[in-house]
């Protein structure tokens, strides 16, 4: 399949105040996330992968390297509004990207920006409010709602832009775990019914685990890529950065320290217990 | 108890008054305050006062809403009356005691001037009780449009409003926030002189600009992201239409204008 978002030796300084200089994100970094999959972005606070997510959309422009969206080199300004129309950017405060007072209007805010005619507004804008389940809150307050629903509302106003390509920036860090679920819901069903690539930037394992492939940054490098079951088992891995695998895959790569011989590619709770459970009566057995 | 606070408070509704093009009711308010200065007899006035209540009773807001909006401007409203009544020297004289000199003049105007400025409030207030914040701000910037040819930023300054309306019950959450976190590690609001209750407002100035600094420039990337540049080629989902109601509130409060000048011709 052909890459919708395209890093290509990318490098990038954040200017330092006056003479002293900046500091240095990533020196040359390369990554491909290919049109209609469902990527995760792992890794700690301050291993640059905000600063990534900001250059998908063109927020940040390379110091050097190329971005390509969709084909279009993201530092080429006369096409900027081309490149932040594929890519669609929703923040981590659900409250600091909500421009209207009613909930309908916020989400026209996108679709209005690009000049699309009235009617075909209003035609998007019920389609992506029923595509996130806030239909019935159309034209409610956004300060009334819940944090999950903010961010859906949010999520919302990026998809009544039509874009190929949605960029999340934590959109789970400041929400409750029932708001949290009903996010990565929203987003799990985007990618797989409407086809829209989905790169979800976190901190959360259970998040991550969703997706199709998981990359994992540490210090503005890319320290593993691969299925998540692939880059979840390298637990030693994930430990140096600073990470710790999902709760089941370290449940069992504790075990296997204290001498059990546990394969660690188990993300599901139920599948993690089936595999105890057999290995337990397995043991009995002998 | 700071949630308490509401600016430009909008009662939905479906009567005619709501459903007129905000645009027209900003115009007719305009329309309404000129026949307000205009009428200086008993005749034109109760044609204004009776203008202003059918409004009120089409607009089915109840009244006592409107007199309990009243509540903040009491004072101006005693002030004037008791200005008028005092200082107004001509006419009869109806009581006089020590350096009080009250004269049927004086009542007269006192009674004019509170009236004027009760209905003055009242029409104004029928406006935001019934027109919602953005519909107010979308009819705003469409009136002064023409404004834009001379340069002023109207689209930016109706944006700038809608921002503003956006964020006052979020920043207000903010400042209730601050103000526990404060209290919490023993600061105190409540007591001390004037000049001691103003310092302590310092600690909850300071996080909360810091925080609506932050806000402001999260919001104006987020903004930037989802391709706003002005108001260059930028649409409208809800076009603002003028309809037979608006034609007819235009007809009727037209002929009331006239009303009221020709009756000021004639000194009524």
């Amino acid at each position: 399949m052909a890459s919708i978002i395209e890093a290509k030796h990318l490098a990038f300084t954040y200017p330092g105040a006056d003479d002293t200089p900046g500091h240095q994100v990533f020196a040359d970094l390369d990554l491909d996330i290919e049109e209609g999959s469902f990527v995760a972005v792992l890794g700690t606070n301050g291993c640059g992968k905000s600063t990534l997510a900001k250059h998908f959309n063109a927020i940040l422009l390379p110091s050097g390297g190329k971005v390509y969206v969709n084909g279009i080199d993201t530092s080429y300004t006369e096409r900027l509004m081309a490149v932040r129309r594929n890519v669609g950017m929703v923040f981590q405060n659900p409250d600091n990207q909500i421009v209207a007072n009613v909930v309908e209007e916020d989400v026209a805010f996108g679709p209005e920006n690009l000049g699309v005619a009235g009617p075909e507004i209003r035609q998007r804008v019920d389609r992506a409010l029923k595509q996130v389940e806030m239909y019935d809150y159309r034209e409610h307050a956004p300060h009334l709602l819940s944090g999950g629903q903010k961010q859906r509302v949010a999520i919302a106003g990026v998809i009544a832009m039509e874009p190929k390509c949605i960029v999340l920036d934590e959109p789970t860090a400041m929400l409750d775990p029932r708001g949290r679920r009903e996010v990565m819901e929203t987003i799990t069903r985007l990618n797989r019914e409407k086809g829209i690539t989905v790169v979800l930037i976190t901190h959360h394992m259970d998040e991550a685990a969703r997706a199709q492939r998981v990359v994992v940054m540490d210090k503005g490098k890319i320290a593993a890529d691969g299925t998540p079951e692939e880059v979840f088992s390298q637990v030693e891995l994930l430990h140096a950065i600073g990470l710790a695998a999902p709760e089941t895959v370290e449940l069992c790569w504790q075990l296997n320290q204290h001498g059990w011989e546990l394969p660690l590619d188990r993300l599901e709770p139920e599948e993690c217990a089936k595999l105890l459970y057999e290995t337990i009566k397995g043991e009995e057995a002998k | 108890m700071l949630k308490d606070i509401t600016l430009g408070q909008f009662f939905p509704g479906k009567s005619p008054i709501h459903r007129l093009d905000p645009r027209t009711k900003i115009v007719l308010l305009i329309a309404y305050i000129v026949m307000l200065f205009v009428a200086s007899g008993w005749v034109s006035y109760g044609i204004v006062a009776i203008f202003l209540l059918t409004a009120v009773r089409l607009s089915t807001i109840p009244l006592k809403t409107i007199v309990r909006g009243m509540k903040p401007v009491v004072m101006i409203l005693a002030f004037t009356g008791i200005l008028n009544l005092f200082f107004t020297q001509d006419g009869t004289v109806l009581v006089h005691f020590w350096f009080i000199t009250i004269t049927s003049e004086g009542v007269i105007r006192a009674i004019f001037m509170m009236s004027r400025i009760l209905m003055l409030i009242t029409g104004t207030f029928l406006l935001t009780y019934t027109t919602s914040p953005i519909s107010l701000t979308d009819g705003l910037e469409s009136l002064l449009k023409p404004l834009k040819k001379i340069h002023v930023p109207v689209h930016e300054l109706s944006m700038m409003m809608c921002i503003a309306l956006r964020f006052i019950p979020t920043l207000i959450e903010e400042t209730d926030k601050i103000m526990c976190a404060q209290k919490a590690r023993g600061a105190d609001f409540e007591s001390g002189n004037l000049m001691q209750r103003a310092k302590a407002l310092v600690p909850i100035l300071v996080p909360l600009f810091i925080s609506a600094f932050r806000r402001a420039d999260e919001l104006a990337t987020a903004m930037e992201c989802r391709c706003y540049q002005g108001d260059v080629g930028r649409t409208k989902m809800k076009m603002l239409r003028y309809s037979r109601l608006d034609v007819n509130a235009y007809c009727v409060t037209g002929l009331v204008v006239v009303l009221i000048f020709v009756l000021k011709a004639m000194g009524l």
